[in-house]
């Protein structure tokens, strides 16, 4: 017998009503539902499991800060290989790598990995009033509103070089937009035009309420095992084809380049090296949305355009549903939901529209999708990608 | 009373805000790359050496990016609004952080040139700020 190949063999995430989870629980029992989903998504009982991956916001200072261990004592289950690597909402596509690695190298069978924020029901996202420590001495003091400030001296920036507008960034919101119109899922369906998001409040300049994430609740779990042990399952596999990470800055003025996003310059060519193929062949791309600008920027660091050609590469709306360039099929952390760390709903999307799963919104025929998170502000960067064959 | 944010001094950043107290803007210098960076570190972040002295800074720059923050970071921030929040490039180099303390925040561009203004917000901490040049 050869060396095992990971795949993807479940997925599950926690239905939200206007942005919330339906019933109050805790992070735990959200976790926990979700992994309970997306395990039987597998066909696969909880005791097998014996990898876990988690990162979350949760519980810190406290039970959060060993958030593997909590939450393995929580499911009862004794893992044998772990990782809590957290950086930021790209953290789940790390996740999805690490655990390949581990099925790859024999170090566990069965991957969970799961994610859970009730950061609207609790209305816990202001990060404000932490002490200014270490590095965050040399920002924090000068109110640079977060997250948004970073993302709209990116936007500045990009605006300054290249001539990108407004209009350009509301292109990808409205899009985006069209999409949650087709997903019943999704927390924010109704008509958005673009004269809709440039008259939306200016929040921090140049980005105006409408160029931001929602902020949600969200709960999900992804199952990975080897291809042999889903075939024997008799379930629908979805193979990694390719991965990559990179980050580079937290503080703001640390980021090498405001208008380039770096780690995924580095962390996508990494991804379609180790995959062998061209940005041709990929059927579905689903990029980490928390502000429009993240995903004009992410757009040219993967190299589907040119620097500075990310603004005509949306206009027209050639990422919405029926343009060449399907592109948040779900409708994003801008229009389907935004938890804080949203990086493993673009996994969970993907999957599905490779497995044809996604009704109105799906994708003929995909094949081949690429996921990409972006973490911190602007920080982190992990691809994967995806195919059934 | 000051209600803002204020930097948790430590060992490694004392001088540098000691400095600020006495009106001055003091960066890093590496004498093996001869490059400054910003915030101090142990070890060059362009070459890794530890061969590092302080070096008084002109406090002189240009905007590389800013922002208006319409919404503030916080209550304590709220009178403020809007402010604006801005990535300067010291002529030595190095980048950081700060505010353009100015009226009108409509008039800033980026590319301005700027100089140091020390914003004595206790008598233990003066921040860094910029105004137009």
């Amino acid at each position: 017998m050869g060396k095992p190949e990971a795949v993807i063999v479940g997925v599950a995430d926690a239905p939200l009503k206007d942005g919330k989870v339906l019933t109050p629980m805790s992070v735990l029992q959200l976790q926990a539902l979700a992994a309970r989903d997306a395990l039987a998504d597998a066909g696969i009982p909880m005791r097998e499991v014996d990898g876990l991956l988690t990162a979350g916001m949760w519980g810190v200072p406290g039970p959060g800060q060993l958030a593997t261990v909590t939450l393995s004592e929580y499911l009862g289950i004794v893992p044998r290989f772990v990782d809590g690597t957290n950086i930021g909402g790209s953290a789940f596509e790390a996740h999805v790598a690490h655990a390949a690695m581990a099925i790859e190298a024999g170090r566990c069978e069965v991957a969970l990995i799961t994610y859970g924020s009730l950061q609207r029901s609790e209305a816990s996202r202001n990060l404000a009033g932490r002490p200014s420590v270490l590095t965050m001495q040399y920002e924090t003091p000068w109110g640079m509103p977060t997250p948004v400030g970073g993302y709209a001296l990116a936007a500045m920036r990009h605006m300054h070089e290249f001539g990108t507008t407004s209009e350009h960034l509301a292109e990808i919101a409205v899009a985006t937009r069209k999409w949650a119109a087709l997903n019943p899922g999704a927390t924010n369906r109704g008509p958005l035009s673009i004269g809709d998001v440039l008259k939306s409040p200016m929040i921090s300049d140049p980005l105006h309420l409408l160029d931001a994430c929602l902020v949600t609740d969200g709960g999900g779990a992804i199952v990975m095992t080897s291809a042999a042990h889903a075939k024997a399952l008799g379930r629908k596999a979805v193979h990694v084809r390719g991965y990559g990470e990179a980050h580079t800055h937290w503080t703001i003025a640390a980021m090498p380049d405001l208008a380039r996003l770096t780690a995924a310059e580095v962390a996508g060519r990494q991804a379609f090296a180790m995959a062998g193929i061209g940005h041709d062949a990929i059927d579905v791309v689903e990029l980490y949305d928390s502000f429009t600008i993240t995903v004009l920027l992410t757009l040219e660091a993967l190299g589907f355009c040119k620097r500075g050609e990310g603004g005509a590469f949306v206009a027209g709306q050639r990422t919405a549903p029926g343009g060449p360039f399907p592109l948040n099929t779900n409708g994003g952390g801008l229009s389907y939901a935004h938890p804080g760390m949203y990086g493993i709903f673009l996994l969970i999307e993907a999957v599905r529209q490779l497995r044809g799963e996604c009704g109105e919104r799906q994708i003929k025929d995909a094949v081949t999708a690429l996921v990409h998170g972006t973490g911190g502000t602007l920080s982190s960067g992990a691809t994967c990608i995806l195919s059934t064959r | 009373m000051y209600e803002k944010p204020l930097p948790v001094v430590d060992p490694e950043s004392a001088p540098y805000w000691s400095a600020l107290k006495d009106k001055r803007l003091i960066l890093k210098h590496c004498r093996d790359c001869g490059r400054h960076h910003f915030y101090p570190r142990a070890l060059c972040p362009h070459c890794h050496s530890d061969a590092l002295e302080w070096s008084d800074a002109r406090g002189t720059g240009s905007i590389y990016s800013f922002t208006i923050a319409r919404r503030p970071a916080g209550p304590a921030f709220k009178a403020d609004a809007p402010y604006v929040v801005a990535v300067i490039d010291l002529d030595e180099g190095a980048r950081m952080l700060t505010n353009i303390v100015i009226d009108d925040v409509e008039a800033v561009r980026i590319g301005q040139r700027v100089a140091v203004h020390f914003d004595a917000v206790t008598d233990d901490i003066t921040l860094p700020k910029f105004k137009l040049a």
